[in-house]
């Protein structure tokens, strides 16, 4: 039924349930928001009106109201934009700022803060407010992510992000009144609890109060050492979203100019992720190939994902044995670099340093795991920057990214397959490994390689693909929560599923939590992900199997795919963690 | 941390409770007096144990937990006394009153002295406003407690005897 009702002397019908909010979007009113964020795609909803900023005049109520909250009701007569909303909006903008840190020029969200953007639309000038300043320490215990609770505005987005749609739950609000702040159990450092660092916390933080922990310096200082050969190479989500850093459409594909920036600012090499992800693709099809032969445990669960690795080593530490053993692209290609291509070279592995610029800040944390390494001082990869990082890189070397040439990653670990490209996007991983996967079972070629049912935003999408007279069950998840669901039918024994791709994070890593930041406009990641499978349409090559350097790869170095020389490097172990 | 065990009785017992319970979930509140019932506060251990009993995650335990002042995290003495701090008291003197008892236990509110004997800690309005300013211990009500004297007399009461 619809609702008839007015506001600022506009009359407008809109369905019953409907918030003041939304109705006002209805009608080109945009009503400032703080606290407030709905992602439906993700099933995020976060409305618990804590930051009264939404606040409106309604008549016949002696009270404002807070438009995010309050559903739309017949007759009702609302203002938004009389003179006692504007004032009130602005004066909870000022209190809030009066417990923040005004160090916003040196703040890692400076000009990317929506509590900033929004202090400047609402013309706060001054703060009218002086009192008592909450004083947390700053939490740097992890790899991945930074905690600076004094930034901290109590909007709760991230619980709502980490409890509701990740099911991680490693945040609540603690503490009563002035003193509430979101909080770990039992103030524990981050690194000591469940928390999986997908990120997700970090791209819906509307202030500084979580952010990734900036690792530039160190590639700064890597770039300017002359006894380290520094190697760089990139992650397929971050060639369709780095661009927005530099004022371009998301979505847009950047390779080529990446590429330019990334030789410009001194890496001695530039390979592409997108290489090992054909290479994972190699040895994951093998393993489950292997599995059935051999009566292995179903379904096979890819292992991209550092996040949700993390995820089940916490959760089901029971199930660890069906995870594919598959290391993570980026870690495999650090691997080859500091041995294959180390030998290749003549040189030294423990003077090559190897940097990941990926679109999660869950790989840094990764990059830190002991057992990615070969022996105590030879990490796998060494330092991990995000999308974000990198376009500050960039700035800071003052290159005019626009400006730039074209150029080609570097041979041999540069070359790449469509089918690694849509790595990147949800689906993509099993929609590459079918493509393989089918001509390797059937000797047959695959004429259509595109698997539409397997992309797109539903959490949970599901195919059967018959091969050689077998039917392979597949489902693509995204989003720790949809990841649950499963792994516990898993668990119950109701699953029969052969294959599932697990991605933590909501649309798969081009919605990653080191990617710029995307202000609650889902449409970006729906932009990245076409421009992924534009990149997989223009390539010549679309299926792993066929990149002639992975072919080269294996016949001079790794042997057979799922080998023994492979296991040894391209393959890892999972442990039984805790949930804190 | 975490993982060091309870004193066994007192673990089973709340399990045991917790296992006669149809909604565990719903039941958190609950769960959480009857724990500090048993172990007289509520540590770490017991409430990430209480998390994992009812699927909750222990974040969300120990938000409420800090939310609520009946919990509290530390141990307590074994005489609790409490000023009443509600607006009736407030104009009579809770302030002094309180002053009074940090003074004479040398603990601060919030704390436990250090043989254990008494915590100080606040309240607010127990409805003997009529009495007012007015002390708890262990939930039974002196009032008018304006002289250090009354006050001294009180706490002996609940000292051993020498």
């Amino acid at each position: 039924m619809d609702i008839q009702l007015t506001i600022n002397d506009i009359s407008l019908k809109v369905p019953e349930g409907m918030s003041i909010l939304d109705a006002a979007r209805t009608i080109n009113i945009d009503i400032p928001t703080l606290c407030y964020l709905k992602l439906n795609e993700m099933h995020y909803n976060n409305n618990i009106a804590s930051c009264r900023v939404c606040v409106v005049e309604i008549e016949g109520r002696r009270n404002l109201a807070s438009s995010c909250s309050t559903p739309v009701s017949s007759g009702m007569v609302v203002r938004t934009d009389s003179l006692r909303a504007i004032q009130a909006r602005r004066a909870m903008v000022e209190l809030l700022l009066s417990d923040h840190p005004k160090s916003c020029l040196t703040c890692a969200k400076n000009q990317d803060c929506d509590l900033q953007s929004l202090a400047s639309e609402l013309g706060v000038r001054h703060i009218s407010y002086e009192g008592e300043e909450s004083e947390f320490e700053i939490d740097k215990s992890s790899s991945s992510i930074v905690r600076d609770p004094n930034k901290c505005i109590r909007c709760r987005r991230c619980e709502t992000m980490c409890n509701e749609v990740q099911t991680v739950g490693v945040y609540s609000a603690v503490g009563r009144g002035f003193e509430t702040v979101v909080k770990t159990a039992f103030d524990l450092p981050l690194s000591q609890t469940a928390c999986t660092f997908c990120g997700q916390c970090i791209a819906v933080c509307p202030t500084g109060a979580l952010t990734e922990l900036d690792q530039v310096d160190k590639v700064w200082k890597a770039l300017n050492d002359p006894d380290q050969f520094v190697v760089v190479q990139t992650a397929p989500a971050v060639r369709v979203a780095l661009g927005e850093g530099f004022g371009l459409e998301p979505g847009t594909i950047v390779t080529g100019k990446m590429v330019a920036a990334l030789r410009r600012l001194g890496f001695d090499r530039v390979f592409d992720t997108d290489f090992a992800a054909d290479l994972t693709i190699m040895e994951e099809a093998t393993e489950l190939v292997h599995r059935i032969e051999h009566g292995g445990r179903l379904p096979l669960l890819t292992s991209c994902c550092p996040a949700w690795v993390k995820f089940f080593e916490h959760q089901f530490p029971d199930l660890l044995d069906i995870p594919s053993t598959c290391k993570s692209p980026h870690e495999m290609l650090g691997v080859l670099i500091k041995s294959y291509y180390a030998r290749t070279l003549g040189i030294d592995p423990k003077t090559i340093t190897v940097v990941s610029v990926m679109p999660c800040v869950a790989k840094k944390y990764e990059a830190a795991r002991p057992e990615l390494s070969q022996g105590a001082e030879t990490a796998d990869v060494d330092i991990v920057i995000t999308t974000r990082e990198l376009i500050r890189m960039i700035r800071e070397a003052s290159i005019h990214f626009d400006h730039l040439k074209e150029q080609e990653f570097d041979h041999p670990l540069g070359e790449s397959t469509g089918a690694s490209v849509i790595f990147g996007a949800t689906g993509g991983v099993l929609e590459a490994a079918l493509r393989t996967a089918y001509e390797v079972l059937t000797g047959e070629t695959l004429e259509k390689v595109e698997f539409e049912a397997l992309r797109g935003m539903d959490g949970l999408k599901e195919a059967v693909i018959p091969i050689s007279g077998r039917d392979y069950r597949a489902a693509v998840i995204h989003g720790l929560g949809n990841a649950r669901t499963v792994l516990e039918k898993i668990r119950a024994g109701e699953s029969n599923y052969d294959v599932i791709e697990i991605m933590a994070c909501p649309g798969g890593c081009i919605g990653g939590g080191g990617q710029p930041y995307h202000h609650g406009n889902l449409e970006i990641l729906a932009e990245r992900a076409q421009g992924l499978y534009r990149e997989d349409r223009a390539k010549p090559l679309r299926k792993s199997h066929e990149n002639p350097a992975i072919i080269g790869l294996y016949k001079d170095y790794l042997g057979e795919p799922y080998g023994e020389r492979a296991h040894k490097l391209l393959h890892t172990s999972y442990v039984a963690r805790k949930k804190i | 941390m975490c993982d060091s065990a309870s004193p066994n009785q007192f673990a089973q017992k709340l399990d045991s409770y917790i296992d006669s319970l149809t909604h565990k979930k719903e039941n958190l509140i609950g769960v959480l007096h009857y724990a500090q019932e048993i172990y007289g506060y509520l540590p770490d251990n017991v409430q990430w144990h209480i998390a994992q009993r009812l699927d909750i995650p222990s974040a969300a335990v120990y938000g409420v937990v800090s939310f609520y002042s009946f919990f509290t995290m530390i141990p307590r003495g074994e005489h609790v006394v409490n000023v009443c701090t509600g607006t009736a008291c407030f104009v009579r003197g809770a302030e002094k009153l309180k002053e009074e008892l940090e003074n004479q236990l040398k603990i601060k509110a919030g704390e436990t002295t250090p043989d254990n004997l008494f915590t100080l800690e606040t309240l607010r309005c127990v409805g003997a406003c009529g009495l007012a300013p007015v002390m708890i211990v262990d939930g039974e009500v002196h009032g008018r407690m304006h002289e250090a004297q009354d006050i001294n007399e009180v706490l002996a009461k609940y000292r051993p005897e020498s």
